[in-house]
């Protein structure tokens, strides 16, 4: 019995110190001065513009590792081809491989002296440093959520019904509609979800590749560091609160839609 | 609608899982495809209904080349094992489903829907589940469900893969004697797949015995039964007792057989082996039989017995013991069969030593 209960006091107290003090301590030191304070920090054109920007990145990502996400899922789950354990393993890779390499192979590939860069550049295309490769690297880091969460759901529901349609006279995209996506969907909105959480706290291959110029390539983690290395902590915390509500928001979803499943 | 079925062949890699198949299926005919797992029938189902394809071979509907059709068009209704109904949809959505998918010039008003599926609801005896979910109902339920889906179609050729499978022995029997009557009320062209003899016999005007990829034998239940074409055939429906044996002037000779009830057969002199089911033998007490009882038990209404001899094991089924004298185990005995299937060759057994000619054997 002691045993037992020591444990459940350790994992209490350290859930305490890891988890619930660092997020108390964001909060309280957001409103250290005031609500005043905040707000002004809050509305500093260049922190509301690391709001705007991120949340532009995210809405584009998004969609885009949904469409992903499902085709991969479907391609792997309902079809065998010649390199589909070579697919499975190359959708995995952004998760094992740090964003921050993502983010300088970018560099590589796309920047001055890079592969692509000067073609690019001539033809009047900026990547680096600018909106399409914060899209890029932080499209590169998500796509794999979507994708993992769809594709156990499908292998395991197998395609009967999927044929059943077909023999009911169903077209492809009617099969898509109305069978294969309501099966998937409490899934694909769980990887959604992540996704979405992922893209808007994504900071280490983001940080190569966009410059970190203020109220122009600043996403809000990287609002948060500039602002701390300026030594502005009340702005730092406050830009970091907006940031821990929305992954507390996504994390809310998330258990709402485990308990739906 | 009729269907031909020629050479068709298909392989999946190494594996031959079809090898030249040919068969014709008459109009409003319930056919059944019978044979044990592996031996190809649910590939024939699928390659009928589009979702899979020969390597070689053709596939004729009505005089039309079906394997130029898609899946999509073909009009088949097909009935899976597991049901593979659709769980986020009702009962009603789920047997409107083919007829919600038609393009809007054929597809019926909504109204002509709702009736239609008000009709099959109540055909199907399931009227008073409309408003369910597949996962609130039993499986014969489902099985009903799934088949009312395939027929709102007014599918050309119904096709049902092992219908049964997944249901319980009663059930099962109820649900056979109901396709059975829908099948006669529609008239609508039935194949369905089964490893099961008893449901094909029951169930089809014409059963159709599979066996690795070919098809084995065609016919009705007694034709196939009582004069199975191939050992396969023989064994397949129960003759589990190869008895090797030597044909002389079309009558079977063994030591220790008996072969007096069976017919003369027009076959040459020589080895062969008759196949025999546990239960068309008969037991009578022989001294000089070379069969000798090693077990008896009992099944309640039958007595199973257990012989060996000539270096073959084999089952008797008989009747509950009457009379005084019962058999016991260490009994010598002759069989005695009142039916069985010979064919030329010996099967899988060396055959016995040759017997010392005699006149008149086993009279």
């Amino acid at each position: 019995m002691t045993a037992r209960r020591l444990l459940i006091a350790a994992a209490l107290i350290s859930t305490l110190f890891l988890v619930v003090v660092p997020l108390a301590y964001i909060f309280s030191r957001a409103f250290g001065q005031g609500w005043a304070a905040y707000q002004a920090n809050i509305l500093h054109p260049d922190t509301l513009h690391a709001i705007w920007l991120t949340a532009v990145v995210a809405v584009i990502v998004l969609p885009i590792n949904i469409a992903f996400g499902i085709a991969a899922a479907w391609l792997v789950a309902r079809f065998r081809f010649w390199g589909r354990g070579l697919l499975v393993l190359l959708i995995e890779i952004p998760f094992s491989v740090s964003p921050i390499i993502a983010g300088i192979c970018y560099l590589l590939l796309y920047g001055r002296q890079g592969l692509l860069g000067p073609l690019l550049l001539e033809n009047g295309i900026q990547i680096l440093f600018a909106v399409p490769g914060i899209v890029l690297v932080t499209m590169f880091v998500t796509s794999p959520f979507v994708a993992r969460e769809v594709l156990p759901l499908m292998e395991a529901q197998g395609s009967e019904q999927e044929q059943a349609a077909v023999t009911l006279g169903a077209s492809g995209w009617q099969i898509f509609r109305r069978v294969t996506l309501p099966n998937i969907r409490w899934a694909l909105l769980y990887g959604a979800v992540l996704c979405a959480a992922r893209a808007v706290g994504e900071f280490g291959g983001v940080s190569v590749v966009s410059g970190s110029i203020r109220g122009q390539t600043n996403t809000l983690p990287l609002q948060v560091e500039l602002l701390f290395n300026d030594l502005n902590v009340v702005g730092a915390f406050a830009a970091a609160s907006t940031l821990t509500l929305i992954a507390l928001v996504a994390l809310a979803v998330k258990t709402l839609l485990d308990r739906q499943h | 609608m009729t269907m031909q079925v020629t050479s068709m062949m298909k392989r999946f890699g190494e594996t031959e899982v079809l090898r030249g198949i040919d068969l014709n299926v008459r109009d409003g005919e319930l056919i059944a495809l019978l044979g044990p797992s592996g031996s190809g029938k649910t590939t024939l189902l699928k390659i009928i209904a589009g979702l899979d394809w020969p390597d070689a071979g053709s596939l004729s509907v009505d005089g039309e080349d079906w394997l130029r059709v898609r899946a999509q068009d073909r009009r088949t209704g097909f009935v899976f094992q597991h049901y593979a109904l659709f769980p986020h949809m009702k009962v009603r959505d789920n047997i409107a489903f083919g007829l919600n998918v038609m393009p809007k010039d054929r597809r019926p008003p909504a109204a002509k829907i709702a009736a239609k599926v008000d009709e099959l609801l109540q055909f199907l005896q399931i009227a008073h589940l409309g408003g369910r979910y597949p996962a609130e109902l039993s499986g014969g339920q489902r099985q009903r469900v799934a088949l009312g889906r395939a027929l709102a179609i007014g599918p050309k050729v119904l096709l049902l893969d092992e219908p049964f499978g997944a249901l319980d022995a009663a059930i099962r029997r109820d649900l056979r004697r109901w396709l059975r009557d829908v099948h006669d009320k529609t008239g609508t062209t039935t194949i369905f797949v089964t490893h099961d003899q008893e449901e094909a016999f029951e169930l089809a005007d014409r059963v159709v015995v599979m066996g690795a990829g070919r098809i084995e034998q065609v016919g009705t239940a007694d034709e196939i039964f009582d004069h199975p074409a191939s050992p396969f055939v023989a064994r397949f429906l129960g003759a589990t007792v190869e008895l090797p044996v030597i044909l002389r002037a079309g009558r079977a000779e063994a030591p220790g057989l008996d072969a007096s009830m069976l017919e003369r057969r027009a076959l040459p002199d020589g080895f062969a082996t008759l196949f025999l089911r546990p239960a068309e033998i008969d037991l009578q007490r022989d001294d000089a039989s070379p069969f000798r009882i090693r077990q008896i038990t009992s099944t309640g209404a039958l007595r199973r017995v257990m012989l060996d001899g000539t270096g073959i094991v084999l089952e008797a089924e008989l009747p509950r013991q009457r009379g005084a004298d019962p058999l016991k185990v260490g009994d010598h005995v002759r069989l005695r069969p009142d039916a069985g299937r010979i064919f030329p060759g010996a099967a899988r057994k060396a055959p016995p030593a040759p017997i010392p000619l005699k006149k008149e054997t086993h009279r």
